[in-house]
């Protein structure tokens, strides 16, 4: 860590000793026209996964926990994307997306609702990465929030029962405020991991269209290997850096508290 | 989401920055390169074992080689891609860069800027076909009077197009397009094949949009940068005509499919598909369609970009450079292995008989890397004594080659192209783009990339 703050403020070409130039990285970030761009993807993309990311697994776990059979098979439904490899899930959304043949825009064609043209839009380019990111994830948040909701009390569900509260009254008095410091938890991890989103825009989009999808590691990545500047490269990723440290310590005294619960 | 996942590409970077700390100041010297003494060679872009025919060929030729020069040992370094850009800066910094590395024409100039390659000027005067190389050609290694490598292959930009398509089409495949008005006007016929058939394919993501622009523009006359490489000089008439042409094949003519921010690989699977009938591209893109593809050589054809008879086409191609940590023992017989393997007429990769014979294709009008000199000519003449492809499938791109001009990429070409991606994606996903706006603002973009001294 401490020789990529060094290597941000150097000028490197790995093969001579690094040359120091001051903030001149800094200053040519800030410069490139895709900055402000990026910083607003990434932050819309971290809103829209907390949104999306953390209620879809949130609402499944809820539903799972309540069901009475086949819990186990859809508990291995859920968690099957988890084990697929990234770039073949990413890539599966590739086909997916497709505007002519795709399965999404058969599928509304099948309910008689025009076709999305999902990727190429910059209208819904990114919120269908945060669909893929959701659909990858999904398994394990949806796995830790199972357990944490398995381990509320049943006695607290059975007195909320006999008091006539339905699903939703008991998700709301019971669940919820049981759960609350695994649900800030996950949220803040979420924000630290979709933050760094990067895997999505390089397969799917290269960025575009029109720069809508390019986020704060994707342009980290332009810049070291397609730039050959590691110095720019570097000035982004401790940019990032230091926003994930302000979550991550947020994180830690959220973590520290429920310890001491 | 899962941290660890997410924190893969932000690890990519910053353990990048940690493998330079260990390793970016190393600079033990190599064992074995005392001047007359034994040598040893590594040397990127070994063909994979994936590809066993041209495995065979290579390893062969480093016998043979090893057989007439007993001190040096060539050891091959395999990879497909030949070069991954990501692992470039990630070879160099932790220090397992080849002696004798593989690199393409768009990286030359920033590695020769970044001191990333040995400068040769003192040894490479003992390579004899340097003499006879295209000055083009070679001036893409050389930088005012020093010179940092070797080309391997070179090409400039066709059009490349699915020839049973055309006949399909009803179009005739010997007398392909000349002018976009042809393009258009056969994009139409073969997108009306039904759905899935693309006319006319376009890149517009991962910066190979902001490359196929320029090679547009050339074509047309107009150029990237003003002469002295200081300002953008692309928001031009020839410009705004790249852009006006593509939206109206992509709007007006419903020709280029509904799927777009196209990158490398996705238009050579179309062509290899059979459905997509036409793309800029050089005759290697017919080699890739065929060897990673599943397309099959004699469907395909290559002609001269539309509009570039009397003008330019972008050049490309890719060669070899050294390690600026390689010894001068290194870098002699890193020359003499490449005069040998890249550079000698009826050897290496120029040993076309034994590619007829291990049954791989011969024919196609590339690499062109001496032009109209002695060697050039002998290695088309050998070139044509062992044809197996069919070529007068490139007959309209070799006839057309009198009459055009190679030009270099621009200069930062990869930033360049990363601004024009933006131009290229409006016009082909936003039917209400504004040509002249998106050029302005990737003028204004440029100019500030191209003030950067970095």
């Amino acid at each position: 860590m401490v020789r990529e703050i060094v290597l941000s403020f150097q000028q490197n070409n790995f093969v001579d000793p690094g040359k120091w130039v001051g903030f001149e990285n800094f200053r040519t970030v800030f410069a490139d026209p895709a900055f402000a761009a990026a910083w607003l993807n990434t932050a819309a993309f971290s809103g829209l996964a907390l949104v999306i990311g953390s209620a879809v697994p949130f609402v499944l776990a809820v539903v799972l926990n309540e069901l009475k059979h086949a819990k186990a098979y859809l508990r291995f439904v859920v968690y099957l994307p988890v084990m697929l490899p990234p770039a073949v899930a990413v890539l599966l959304f590739k086909w997916f997306y497709d505007p002519g043949s795709g399965l999404f825009n058969q599928a509304l064609d099948v309910v008689h609702l025009p076709p999305l043209s999902w990727l190429d839009s910059t209208s819904t380019a990114l919120i269908s990465l945060v669909i893929v990111s959701t659909w990858m994830n999904l398994g394990t948040g949806t796995l830790i929030y199972l357990a944490a909701l398995q381990s509320i009390p049943g006695d607290l569900y059975e007195s909320a029962e006999l008091d006539g509260a339905g699903l939703l009254r008991r998700v709301w008095h019971v669940t919820i405020p049981q759960t609350k410091l695994i649900l800030l938890v996950m949220l803040l991890l979420q924000v630290v991991a979709t933050m760094q989103v990067f895997i999505e825009p390089y397969l799917l989009t290269g960025g575009g269209p029109e720069n809508a999808t390019v986020t704060v590691a994707y342009l980290m990545y332009q810049y070291a290997f397609n730039f050959g500047d590691f110095g720019g490269g570097s000035a982004l990723g401790l940019m990032l850096m230091i926003v994930l440290l302000v979550f991550s310590a947020v994180y830690l005294r959220i973590s520290r508290e429920e310890a001491e619960r | 989401m899962t941290t660890a996942r997410r924190g893969l590409s932000l690890l990519l970077v910053m353990g990048l920055g940690l493998a330079a700390a260990s390793c970016g100041t190393d600079d033990k010297k190599p064992a074995g390169d005392a001047a007359g003494g034994p040598v040893t060679i590594t040397v990127g872009c070994e063909p994979p074992k994936s590809n066993p025919k041209e495995r065979e060929a290579w390893e062969a030729d480093v016998a043979t080689f090893q057989k007439a020069h007993p001190n040096i040992t060539v050891q091959g370094k395999d990879a497909f891609p030949c070069i991954n850009p990501d692992t470039f800066q990630a070879k160099l910094a932790g220090g397992t860069q080849e002696d004798v590395f593989y690199v393409y024409y768009t990286d030359v100039r920033k590695i020769i800027e970044k001191k990333q390659g040995a400068d040769i000027s003192q040894y490479v005067g003992s390579v004899g076909a340097v003499k006879d190389l295209r000055p083009d050609v070679m001036g893409v290694f050389r930088d005012g009077d020093k010179t940092y490598g070797l080309p391997r292959n070179n090409y400039n930009m066709g059009l490349v197009y699915n020839r049973k398509l055309f006949t399909q089409a009803g179009l005739d495949p010997d007398n392909p397009p000349k002018t976009w008005d042809d393009v258009r006007a056969a994009a139409k016929k073969i997108a009306a094949l039904g759905p899935g058939y693309v006319g006319f394919g376009e890149y517009s993501a991962g910066n190979t949009g902001g490359w196929h622009f320029a090679a547009e523009l050339y074509a047309r006359g107009g150029s990237m940068v003003s002469d002295d490489g200081k300002t953008a000089a692309f928001n031009s008439d020839q410009g705004r005509a790249v852009l006006e042409n593509l939206k109206k094949m992509r709007w007006d003519d419903n020709s280029m499919g509904s799927k777009q921010l196209l990158q490398w690989a996705d238009l050579m699977r179309m062509l290899g598909g059979g459905k997509l009938g036409m793309m800029i591209g050089a005759p290697d893109v017919v080699q890739s369609v065929n060897n990673d593809f599943k397309g099959k050589f004699e469907d395909y054809g290559v002609t001269a970009v539309p509009e570039s008879g009397g003008q330019s086409s972008l050049s490309g191609g890719d060669g070899y450079m050294f390690n600026p940590k390689a010894s001068p023992e290194k870098i002699k017989a890193g020359l003499q292995w490449l005069e040998f393997h890249e550079l000698t007429p009826g050897q290496g990769q120029f040993n076309y008989q034994r590619a007829k014979e291990q049954g791989r294709p011969v024919g196609l009008p590339i690499p062109d890397l001496y032009g109209n000199s002695a060697p050039g000519n002998q290695i088309n003449a050998l070139r044509k004594q062992y044809a197996t492809v069919p070529v007068d499938n490139f007959a309209p791109y070799v006839a057309a080659q009198g009459n055009i001009t190679n030009k270099l990429e621009p200069p930062k070409a990869q930033e360049l192209y990363a601004v024009l991606d933006v131009a290229m994606s409006a016009v082909l996903t936003r039917k209400d783009a504004d040509i002249n706006k998106l050029l302005a603002d990737a003028e204004s973009k440029a100019n500030k990339i191209l003030a950067k001294n970095t």
